[in-house]
């Protein structure tokens, strides 16, 4: 149970789409997570220089809010076990390498360019893991 | 340098709108997905923020001849819905419902200090690290078989 943010929510939208236009005006690249991820990881692109700096970024952010702040303002709550932390994340690993992107790279990005390859993933993620939450919460009556 | 700072300053934006936004946390994910509890609409306007300010700058960016730093922008070139994109989404949504985690919403978490982000950004690198070694070894069986 969360509380309803609808102003930070937006805002904070509004930055991601802020950044997404700065990384296309700046390097001509889509800011998705699962792209910029995959040419990190072995073996090497010789254009790795611009991705770990967009990762940098991205990780020091928070960080660097909370040293700003003073106090732990941005929320975080998480009661899934261990193990399926792990299992969830080569699911996610997996299902994002096929499916060539994520929240990120198809549901903002792609939509964006009003992409039907995106439109298509973005539909059948989206349904997909609200399914997912259904069954995990309603049908086993787990976290 | 430049180059560097640039994209150092863009996922500074990025990991900020996605701290304040709410999608570094998991449980707010969640609830959003989940319609049958108590129900938390905030990721419908993180959604619809980022996507209005990305649609309104790349109609702008995208008339450019090329872009600030680079020779020629690097848009995607596939055009087919084909069966891997399809599935793969679907299985990325099962995670995704499992953990309340999605790639763009883990990586910032990481700044956060979480250990529960770190156990999953390393288990979703191994997940993109075997899928892309699968993805190599089907594709030089098919040019053994073409062969």
């Amino acid at each position: 149970m969360t509380e309803f943010t609808p102003v930070a929510s937006l805002f904070g939208g509004a930055l991601i789409g802020v950044a997404a236009v700065l990384l296309m005006a700046f390097h001509g690249r889509i800011a998705g997570m699962t792209g910029i991820l995959s040419g990190l990881l072995p073996p090497f692109s010789d254009d790795w220089t611009w991705r770990a700096a967009f990762i940098a970024g991205a990780i020091a952010a928070p960080a660097l809010i909370i040293a700003i702040a003073g106090e732990p303002v941005i929320p975080f709550e998480s009661a899934v076990p261990a193990p399926w932390l792990v299992i969830g994340g080569l699911i996610v690993g997996i299902g994002v390498y096929f499916g060539s992107g994520c929240t990120s790279g198809h549901g903002v990005c792609g939509l964006a360019r009003v992409s039907p390859r995106s439109i298509a993933a973005t539909l059948t993620f989206m349904a997909s893991t609200a399914l997912t939450v259904f069954i995990v919460r309603h049908l086993l009556g787990g976290f | 340098m430049i180059r560097t700072l640039s994209a150092l300053f863009a996922g500074l934006v990025f990991g900020a709108g996605i701290a304040i936004s709410g999608m570094a946390n998991p449980a707010k994910v969640l609830s959003f997905f989940d319609v049958a509890g108590v129900w938390d609409p905030s990721l419908a306007f993180v959604m619809g923020g980022a996507l209005i300010v990305t649609a309104i700058g790349y109609h702008f960016v995208l008339r450019r001849p090329q872009p600030l730093f680079d020779r020629t922008f690097h848009l995607p070139s596939a055009r087919n819905i084909d069966p891997a994109l399809i599935a793969g989404s679907a299985v990325f949504g099962v995670g995704w419902g499992i953990t309340g985690f999605c790639p763009g919403g883990a990586i910032p978490a990481l700044g956060l200090g979480e250990a529960d982000a770190l156990l999953f950004v390393g288990s979703m690198l191994g997940g993109i690290a075997a899928a892309r070694l699968a993805r190599h070894a089907m594709a030089v069986r098919t040019q053994s078989d073409a062969a």
